[in-house]
């Protein structure tokens, strides 16, 4: 725990840890009052302070609103590093590689499914599978399972899963360049060639939501979002396959850091130079997962139009369910950023942070180019989800990137006492969101309260510039791991 | 059993007490099968050895972890029971009984996506050991 004297308040979105000991740089947090209060008795602080010991770090290591106590890095986590002196970390990135969100529109309203919306989510809980250990609807072979860790999502579109538009409107296009499988352990590949096309567990999740509010007109038409719509939210990542690649480097760097004579305040941040043959394995075996979950989400979100085709018998025209959007939390990236005016190339550790790239850019669509980048911020499940814009003030200030969600509070287990004698699918049925999961324990472990605030988080980021709010999504329908 | 979790905000933490190191490493071993799913429901019929080194006790402890927590994830073998036949600082070497995932009569109660080495520890106490370890769940 860290005591409240570590920190300076700059302004009402910034606080600063200043560098003590070895911290080559300060922390940043952006976080506001309300979300302060409680943030002492939790380690994300000491976290971010860990993560600035690191060598080659630029400016600082930040924390987006949402962050709280993760293994390594703190979950919200924002680190950059020069490409010459710094370092890449699996443990930067995650288990869980490329966990990210797409966010589909559709030609329906509200009012046209409001009764069926039972229907559909008992059809999309049969229909794609969730849960722990749960196998896909393919058997890849291993040549089949290399090529999509090269094509990612354009895999599943070759295949029938989707169209050309739908890797226009993904990160990245779907795939990150550099993929390389010869970096990938056969535990990975065997973990992954059965769960292609699988949810997961715990906090992830598909959901039926409607467009509730709009802030920005403009940025709305340009996302084709309008009030009463209604959308479908995925949350998934690569699943045994990425967990199994961050384990592996993660192993191999535990033992390189000490040979190489990096300190570590925690073994968890076990790290290699960027420029070493280890540190690019890493990097190589690193997008591979990314590409996996590419093509994960992609089939994903075919399950899912087809499944409402089916269940409310409409042509796909009809439905138009559209991706939006699909963007990553879980990553780390070469981009070229400016850091005191001057651009330069640099490793962006997103950690529990989602990538907001300003008008502009050019990696964006066309469609999105004016607007800035669409940000997908998920909330608990009672709640919904915000679309954000990226905006120049992330670029600028914070490596191109804002918050990810609405970040744990409370233990799993602290949630699952709390729910003792609760009925949570009662519950949330009462809020009007029908819920369905695989797992007897996640929806306990996964209640409203066990999160913060989704609108005090996204709050901070507005505020402070990070990205803009542009909609905001109420859940009706939940299916979960 | 001889576990107790104590309480992280994203993932599971764990803390095994015994009267000597083999207690520990056995001790966590089905710590995590336990979290995993019903031990009553699995049948010790299958043994399988396993060998992991690591840098100190903590390392191997996470190592050896990391090593069984792939027996599940990798080649769905369910861990009933567990012996440490030779425990050094730096390399132990297990003998697992369990039997392969039946979905018909195992349940999972668990996802564990990895054993973290955040905050991991081994250490002596006044009469014993306790060990902590962080499952990413």
């Amino acid at each position: 725990m860290m005591s409240e004297g570590r920190f300076r308040k700059i302004d009402e979105w910034r606080w600063e840890i200043p560098p003590t000991g070895g911290m080559r740089v300060p922390g940043l947090l952006y976080t506001s009052e309300k979300l302060m209060k409680g943030m002492g008795a939790d380690e994300g602080p000491r976290q971010v302070a860990n993560v600035a010991h690191l060598p080659g770090i630029v400016k600082g290591s930040l924390a987006m609103p949402d962050m709280h106590w993760g293994y390594g890095f703190p979950i919200g986590g924002v680190a950059a590093f020069d490409l010459d002196e710094g370092v890449v970390s699996p443990g930067g990135v995650g288990y869980d590689i490329n966990c990210g969100c797409r966010l589909m529109t559709t030609r329906l309203r509200l009012s046209d499914i409001r009764e069926r919306i039972p229907a559909l989510v008992t059809a999309l809980f049969q229909n794609v599978p969730s849960g722990v250990g749960s196998r896909g609807p393919l058997k890849l072979s291993p040549k089949e399972e290399k090529q999509v860790l090269v094509e990612g999502a354009a895999w599943a579109v070759r295949h029938g899963y989707g169209t050309e538009a739908d890797l226009e409107a993904t990160e990245d296009g779907g795939a990150m360049a550099g993929a390389d499988p010869e970096k990938v352990s056969d535990r990975a590949l065997e973990r992954g060639k059965e769960q292609l096309g699988t949810l997961g567990s715990g906090n992830h999740f598909l959901e039926i939501e409607v467009v509730e509010e709009l802030f920005d007109l403009s940025a709305a038409a340009a996302f084709g979002l309008e009030p009463g719509q209604v959308c479908v939210l995925i949350h998934s990542g690569s699943r045994g396959f990425g967990y199994q690649v961050c384990d592996d480097y993660l192993a191999r760097m535990v033992k390189h850091a000490g040979e190489i004579g990096i300190d570590l305040p925690d073994r968890q941040l076990a790290c290699a130079r960027l420029n070493s043959a280890r540190g690019r394995d890493y990097l190589a075996a690193m997008a591979c997962a990314a590409n996996y979950a590419w093509a994960n989400r992609q089939l994903l979100m075919h399950r899912t139009r087809k499944t409402f085709e089916k269940a409310l018998g409409m042509a796909p025209r009809e439905l138009g369910m559209r991706l939006l959007y699909d963007v990553c939390h879980n990553i780390a990236k070469i981009e070229t950023l400016p850091v005191e005016g001057k651009e330069v190339r640099l490793c962006v550790h997103r950690k529990g942070a989602t990538r907001a790239f300003p008008p502009g850019h050019p990696d964006l669509p066309p469609a999105y180019r004016k607007t800035g980048q669409p940000v997908l911020i998920p909330g608990d499940m009672g709640t919904g989800s915000y679309v954000l814009a990226g905006t120049q003030g992330a670029f600028t200030e914070t490596f191109g990137s804002t918050c990810h969600g609405a970040g744990r509070v409370m233990s799993r287990t602290q949630a699952k006492k709390s729910c003792r004698g609760r009925s949570i699918p009662r519950e949330m049925a009462e809020r009007g969101v029908i819920v369905m999961a695989s797992g007897r324990g996640t929806l306990q472990e996964e209640i409203p309260d066990a999160y913060k605030n989704l609108d005090d988080v996204v709050e901070v980021v507005h505020h402070a510039g990070l990205s803009r709010k542009v909609a905001k999504l109420r859940t009706l329908g939940c299916i979960k791991g | 059993m001889g576990y107790r979790i104590f309480d992280h905000t994203a993932d599971l933490g764990v803390e095994i007490s015994g009267a000597s190191l083999e207690e520990i490493y056995a001790g966590a071993a089905l710590a995590l099968f336990d979290l995993l799913t019903d031990l009553s429901s699995v049948r010790a019929g299958v043994a399988r050895e396993i060998v992991v080194s690591g840098e100190d006790p903590a390392d191997l402890l996470v190592n050896f972890l990391r090593e069984i927590l792939y027996a599940w994830n990798g080649d769905r073998f369910l861990m009933k029971a567990c012996r440490i036949r030779e425990v050094s600082p730096r390399r132990l070497k297990a003998l697992l009984r369990g039997e392969p995932f039946d979905p018909s009569r195992h349940r999972v109660q668990q996802e564990i996506k990895a054993v973290t080495y955040h905050q991991a520890s081994v250490e002596k106490t006044g009469d014993g050991w306790v060990a902590r370890v962080i499952f990413d769940v």
